[in-house]
């Protein structure tokens, strides 16, 4: 266990060293909220009746999604590791003595969660001292405020565990930078990255929230505000588990091939 | 200026000839292109599967808006894109070689790159346009043609003259250029929907400071026969002028590369 | 004719140092430190020498390159080529010379070399009839008939050489800059660019500036040589003065920089 602790603190100082990128990194962030907050709006004014949340739950999903991008991103997925798994680079990382599953895991979230620690304080504070409509509310409740914490944390968790499984699958293509957009194009659109999925039409809704997409960044963003809340956001939190299961022992099981195929052929 | 562009078009030529090379990735790029200007469109789409309207455009003049602005800005990248990449030409010593050759730095940077795969965002810009245009019940008319030619043509050179600003950025720091990215792709995720929308402090923004809104917003309500006042066709070529101190801009950065090294 | 009196040169580095703690603080503010790169650097350079510029890393040598090439302006001092200031005339000046960086190439990368050379013949608008001549003369003594069709990424480092210099002649320059032009290459590689060097020299009276870390180019290749350190000309003299220390010219040099303590 130690090798891997040390092995995500090596991953977050190299996170930590595009420190000069984070300034910049904040005021982008600051700008895309703004925005998109104001796009939200607009609608809101003309049909108020129609808007599926409330509009304080649709500002706190703005600027959390924000400060916390780095976290689920589908552009974290790292182009880097496509690339060493295409040319076969990755046989050196197998040569440690570390197994690639957790060693690949590990290094996603070391470097999700070191971009987002740069960045969520300064996105955060600026948000919520903003005047009026624009303003992130302080968290209502103690236990909504753990219950948001816990979903987080589990929702980094899938997706890690989900990018890690397209890793994985990645040994299996033949073409790493197709697979590599299709998903992450897919997980923008269904995990809520583009909109909010509560302002998906019903139906379809209702088929996005059972996806492993909505077990990322939909559950937490949304639970902060109590737009799920009760009986509504404990489902959510239990799909989140058993996703985190499924995606986990799905990625060891196509890792454990990959690296058969590895070591047969060679790399 | 005729041999400038006849020099260009050589530049192309092996740009071309280059990715060629590599049919499948290009393949991928188009295709890349495609997906996250579409996700943006879906968004939209979806949004108008709950809502009606926006700030009193419906969902036919919002393409017809978004058609226009992506058209104009895929242009501007296309052409561009040696001033999107500027950072890594700085870092690679690539812009030294530029300077030790006899042709205008602007030409040469232009030259090095060009990106024949945002055909696939192009398209797509088009598709919108021409859905938009038969839908929203404009009368064609030869000025609604005009303004079109002008929005597509201003929007461009406004894009250019960000592309440009933000290279010459590149001469004074390589590693807080991510704010750049909120006026081009910023720019083009959000001007998805006419700037009026997002409220008046961000109208006035995009009036005064980046006028984007002289490309798109002003010059759109004409066009959609909203208003009525002839400068608001002309509008698109006022923006235009903000190539001029994007251009300044460049010059400063240039003296400060050469005075200060890299 | 090159002539350098005085020139200096100095650089604002921001200081950068370890730990977490400092990076922290380096977010906030910055110190600035100023390194003299070229401190009163003068010499002069007649038509048709072949000169070695030699020094340790970080000695001045690029920074005197890039102000002979146009790159770079100094901070005071005077400097002509040709009669012309670099930084100030630097598109006449740069028609004139060709510039090889050893580490880089100018070529474009997935194409076949000759294509470059098309390229880079509207670059610098060299006329049908001088081209045909320049290109038949270079392919035969650098042997880069069967080379041309190639492109540059499948050429081994040798052979990519060879189109280097190539590329950087084809336009007849005056003065030719070569920067560690034998560095990476096998000995073969070695003996065939030297040997062309000297060939262009008697030729055609190609003016040649050489800086390498390569002893044995410099004995092969220059007679006068100058030494440079921490920016300041430490010795200005024939390769005889050099070995007059006796032992091979390695270790002279490096008694020399021992000497003059850098």
């Amino acid at each position: 266990m130690k090798k891997y602790t040390s092995f995500f603190r090596l991953r977050f100082a190299m996170g930590l060293s595009y420190r000069a990128a984070a300034w910049a990194a904040v005021s982008t962030q600051f700008a895309w909220g703004v925005m998109e907050i104001a796009m939200f709006q607009a609608f809101y004014q003309a049909e108020p009746e129609r808007f599926p949340m409330t509009l304080e739950a649709a500002v706190s999903y703005v600027w959390l999604q924000q400060a916390f991008l780095a976290l689920f991103a589908a552009w974290m997925l790292e182009a880097e590791v496509f690339e060493s798994i295409k040319d076969g680079n990755i046989a050196y990382e197998m040569c440690r003595p570390m197994k690639i599953y957790p060693m690949l895991f590990v290094r996603a979230l070391a470097m999700r969660v070191s971009r987002a620690a740069l960045r969520f304080g300064p996105v955060l504070l600026v948000a919520s001292l903003l005047p009026g409509a624009y303003g992130l509310r302080a968290p209502q409740g103690i236990d909504r405020f753990c219950l948001f914490l816990g979903a987080m944390i589990l929702g980094v968790l899938v997706t890690v565990a989900f990018g890690t499984l397209v890793y994985g699958i990645t040994f299996f293509t033949i073409s790493p930078e197709g697979l590599r957009l299709l998903v992450t194009s897919a997980m923008d659109f269904f995990n809520g990255a583009i909109i909010p999925l509560p302002f998906f039409p019903d139906e379809m809704r209702k088929v996005m929230e059972v996806l492993p997409f909505a077990a990322m960044q939909n559950v937490p963003l949304r639970v902060y505000s109590g737009d799920l809340a009760g009986a509504a956001a404990a489902r959510a939190v239990i799909l989140q588990l058993v996703w985190l299961a499924v995606l986990v022992a799905a990625g060891r099981i196509v890792m454990a091939r990959a690296e058969r195929k590895l070591t047969v052929q060679g790399g | 200026m005729r041999d400038g562009i006849f020099l260009y078009g050589h530049y192309v030529s092996v740009q071309i000839k280059s990715m060629m090379q590599y049919k499948k990735s290009f393949m991928l790029a188009v295709m890349g292109q495609f997906l996250t200007s579409f996700n943006t469109f879906l968004g939209m789409f979806f949004m108008f599967q709950r809502f009606s309207a926006v700030g009193g455009f419906t969902y036919s003049q919002v393409v017809l808006c978004f058609g226009i602005f992506l058209m104009a800005f895929t242009l501007a990248e296309c052409v561009a894109r040696g001033f999107d990449t500027f950072s890594s030409i700085v870092r690679k010593g690539e812009f030294d070689r530029v300077m030790v050759r006899p042709r205008g730095l602007v030409l040469q940077v232009l030259g090095s790159r060009f990106e024949l795969s945002r055909i696939g965002r192009m398209l797509q810009a088009v598709v919108m346009f021409i859905y938009g245009m038969r839908t929203s019940g404009i009368c064609w008319d030869m000025p609604r043609v005009m303004t079109v030619v002008f929005m597509v043509a201003g929007g461009a050179v406004l894009f250019f003259g960000i592309f440009l600003a933000g290279a010459a950025l590149c001469f004074f720091t390589l590693e807080s250029l991510e704010i750049v990215n909120i006026f081009t792709y910023g720019a083009r995720e959000f001007g998805t929907y006419p700037v009026g929308v997002y409220g008046k402090h961000i109208l006035r923004f995009c009036t005064f400071v980046v006028p984007y809104g002289l490309v798109q917003y002003y010059p759109l309500l004409f066009l959609l026969g909203k208003r009525e006042e002839v400068w608001r066709m002309f509008a698109p070529l006022l923006a235009a002028v903000f190539v001029v101190p994007c251009y300044g801009l460049w010059r400063v950065g240039v003296r400060r590369y050469q005075s200060a090294g890299s | 004719m090159i002539m350098m009196n005085d020139i200096c040169k100095s650089y604002h580095v921001a200081k950068r140092n370890a730990g977490f703690k400092e990076a922290c603080r380096a977010l906030f503010c910055r110190e600035y430190e100023t390194i003299k790169a070229l401190d009163r650097v003068s010499f002069t350079i007649a038509d048709g020498e072949m000169v070695g510029y030699i020094g340790p890393n970080g000695a001045g040598k690029s920074s005197t390159i890039k102000i002979l090439s146009g790159i770079l302006t100094p901070d005071g001092g005077a400097c002509l080529v040709n009669g012309r200031t670099p930084w100030k005339e630097r598109v006449d000046h740069v028609r004139d010379i060709g510039v090889v960086f050893g580490q880089r190439t100018q070529l474009w990368w997935d194409v076949p070399v000759i294509d470059s050379y098309d390229l880079l013949k509207d670059i610098y608008s060299i006329s049908k009839e001088t081209y045909k001549h320049n290109l038949e003369e270079l392919t035969e003594l650098l042997d880069l008939k069967e080379l041309l069709k190639t492109p540059a990424r499948q050429l081994s480092l040798g052979q990519r050489m060879r189109c280097e210099i190539g590329a950087s002649l084809l336009h007849g320059p005056k003065l030719l800059f070569l920067d560690e032009p034998t560095i990476g290459l096998d000995a073969v590689s070695k003996l065939a660019v030297r040997e062309f060097i000297l060939r262009q020299n008697e030729e055609h009276g190609t003016t040649v500036i050489l800086t390498t870390h390569d002893m044995q180019d410099i004995e092969a290749l220059t007679r006068r040589i100058i030494l440079i350190g921490k920016g300041r000309v430490l010795m200005d003299g024939s390769l005889e003065d050099i070995r007059r220390g006796g032992g091979n010219i390695d270790q002279t040099v490096a008694r020399l920089y021992r000497d003059y303590d850098i």
